[in-house]
């Protein structure tokens, strides 16, 4: 692939949360490019700071939030220093917007759909009245809404889960954003529902030439959506590569684990290889590798020293002391072996 | 296939909201068997009616028409006390969201123990206590979690707990209405285990309500595929898969995301679209196409099912 411009860059980012006079590392020194143009998906469970680490894109830390290092640079300007709203006003909603997990919750229930659309399009576009309600209809037709103009009218109650959905990423896109973070779009709908909706983000994202990050925990939607995936543990990124680098040569134990406990690989009457223990507090120092405790093929280094990112090709990284030469013979779990091949011989 | 053991029977069952004008049919015309020692599915979109069947079975919901029968016996409707209590007991079911079905203000001691103490299951404090003691162990969580509140517990720690509730009366048929998918990739994994095994060690039978085909194929002997209340395709959980007959079952397949980049991004997605269905004259029945493959059309379709079966 040709030269890919950057097009946000995040380096060592570290955040904390004070919560009762104690410091939580939610972000631990992560780093991440971002290239014009790609849909990266962020992987991870829940805790593990994916949604964290994209809200301080937007400057949408709860307030006993803060990043205490690292910078984050987008256009050339470094907005990990941007403190007042005023200057977060000229990037969220505008240049980098984002989409919530639930529709139910994310909409104002008590003014119409077409107000809250038309509300992102007068603040950014500087379109006023009539000009900008023609524009949220015009909106409400790209998301795939019949009736616009009757629609336009209704209040949130009126429509079904997925068409809130649609609401909500016509409002994300209204001022047709560079990047645009969708945060698990798809958990609260229908696995139907959930196709359309990935395929809306897909076609808007082309013609709109948008660069699309998703939040998610399901490895289906990765697949379905991702150019580049990025796998997160307690607060850092541990692996990060092409799609199929990851689905099919997978280097951190952690990623192991998430393939091996899909369903789709379980064998019927056997038990699922379960991600046993429960991800490590973050209140206190973690020492050597996060995942260590619950990694059944741990190395002794693992619990001492923190493993770098070592190379697996220029575009796959991984941050395990696997891919350290020095390391001794091992084997990858016997369940995720012939990955591609199982999975095939499913959908036969 | 062998003589199995009829568990539950549910012939015509109707289910209806509302009275008069404002009437809504939420379940109409649905029948299958539930044999012993199986894990029967319900999969459908949001709003399909299938948690009102699995509701209608445990007897939250009134049935309107048709009627449900646990070991051959009747419990739709008016029944005797003693059979309620027994159906109580021996029914039970886990709900979805473990953030919501846990009393906030209750210690987990009481929670478990609630069926014991309203059905007087125990013969002192000190068998109760072991009781619980029991369930806890079963579904992996320590004894003395029995002293501490819901708010304490990761999610798929109350899920377990929810587990043990169930268990606790000793039951031996569970609804299991989307007992995971308020759950997290690692953890699902390890309640779906839990599930499994606590189905074999128990002799449980299950009926399992979920919309993630990717579980559901893991866990279930069966599937009934439902669409706006209607059960449209049962088979067994591989021939669902080989021969999806349906023209929803087969949008509905269509539409689970494969976990690989390669087949997910040529994948064409299938939409249902129930028009085409043409009614008008040719009525449509619920047919067995197949041993043990049930399917719902008219004459037409269900000729055009025959030819399609591999």
């Amino acid at each position: 692939m040709a030269e890919k411009n950057v097009i946000l860059s995040a380096k060592d980012v570290e955040i904390e949360f004070s919560l009762r006079g104690r410091k939580l590392k939610a972000i631990r020194k992560c780093s991440l490019d971002l290239y014009e143009g790609e849909t990266l998906a962020i992987v991870g469970e829940s805790g593990s700071g994916k949604s964290v680490f994209t809200k301080s894109f937007l400057g949408m830390l709860d307030s006993n939030g803060s990043i205490v290092g690292g910078s984050i640079t987008y256009e050339g300007n470094e907005i990990s220093k941007y403190k007042t709203e005023k200057e977060w006003r000229k990037i969220r909603g505008k240049k980098i917007s984002m989409v919530m997990q639930d529709p139910m919750t994310s909409l104002n229930p008590l003014k119409k759909i077409g107000v809250q659309i038309q509300e992102s399009i007068e603040m950014h576009r500087g379109l006023k009245g009539d000009a900008a309600k023609q524009e949220a209809i015009n909106m409400l037709t790209k998301v795939g809404i019949q009736e616009p103009e009757k629609r336009y009218n209704q209040y949130p109650h009126e429509f079904s889960g997925g068409m809130r959905q649609r609401v909500v990423i016509a409002i994300a896109v209204a001022c047709q954003p560079q990047i645009l973070i969708c945060d698990e779009p798809t958990t609260a709908l229908d696995v139907t529902i959930q196709a359309q909706i990935l395929d809306l983000i897909r076609s808007l994202k082309d013609e709109l030439g948008m660069t699309v990050i998703y939040i998610t925990h399901d490895l289906g939607v990765v697949a379905n959506v991702a150019d580049r995936v990025a796998v997160m543990y307690a607060g850092q990124i541990v692996e990060y590569g092409n799609a199929d680098e990851i689905f099919f040569d997978a280097w951190h134990p952690y990623t192991w684990a998430l393939l091996s406990a899909l369903p789709q690989l379980g064998v019927k009457g056997e038990e699922l290889p379960a991600i046993e223990g429960t991800p490590p507090n973050l209140f206190t120092e973690i020492k050597g590798d996060a995942f260590a405790p619950r990694n059944k093929m741990a190395l002794a280094i693992d619990y001492v020293k923190e493993p770098p990112f070592f190379e697996v090709t220029p575009t796959h990284w991984a941050k395990t002391w696997y891919l350290d030469p020095r390391c001794p013979k091992f084997e990858r779990p016997a369940n995720i072996m012939g990955y591609k091949e199982k999975i095939r011989g499913m959908e036969g | 296939m062998a003589e199995k053991e009829k568990l539950v029977e549910v012939k015509d069952l109707q289910v209806t909201f509302g009275k008069g004008r404002r009437k809504f049919v939420a379940v109409d015309d649905v029948n299958f068997d539930i044999y012993k020692g199986e894990t029967f599915s319900l999969v459908g979109e949001s709003g399909s009616g299938k948690t009102t069947i699995g509701r209608a079975i445990v007897r939250i919901n009134p049935v309107t028409k048709g009627e449900i029968l646990f070991k051959g016996q009747k419990i739709n409707g008016k029944i005797s006390k003693e059979l309620d209590t027994e159906v109580i007991r021996k029914m039970q079911m886990i709900f979805q969201d473990p953030q919501a079905s846990l009393n906030e203000r209750a210690k987990v001691d009481y929670i478990v123990s609630e069926g014991l103490i309203n059905f007087h299951l125990y013969k002192d404090e000190e068998d109760r206590k072991q009781k619980v003691q029991n369930a806890l162990k079963e579904v992996g969580l320590l004894p003395e979690f029995a002293s501490r509140f819901p708010h304490e517990f990761s999610g798929g720690q109350r899920q377990r707990i929810g587990i043990a509730r169930a268990l606790i009366m000793e039951p031996e048929f569970v609804v299991c209405d989307e007992p995971i998918s308020a759950l997290d990739v690692s953890i699902r994994a390890q309640v779906l285990n839990l599930l499994n095994s606590l189905k074999a060690s128990k002799g449980l039978t299950y009926l399992f309500i979920a919309h993630d085909l990717s579980v559901v194929r893991f866990i279930s002997d069966r599937i009934a595929v439902i669409h706006k209340g209607r059960i449209v395709e049962l088979a067994e959980t591989e021939e669902l898969f080989l021969n999806p007959l349906h023209p929803y079952t087969r949008a509905l397949l269509s539409a689970v995301p494969i976990p690989d980049p390669e087949m997910e991004k040529q994948k064409k997605l299938l939409v249902y679209d129930p028009s085409v269905h043409d009614y008008s004259q040719d009525g449509p029945v619920w047919c067995e196409i197949k041993e043990g493959h049930f399917v719902y059309g008219n004459q037409k379709e269900l000729e055009e099912y025959r030819r399609m079966l591999k």
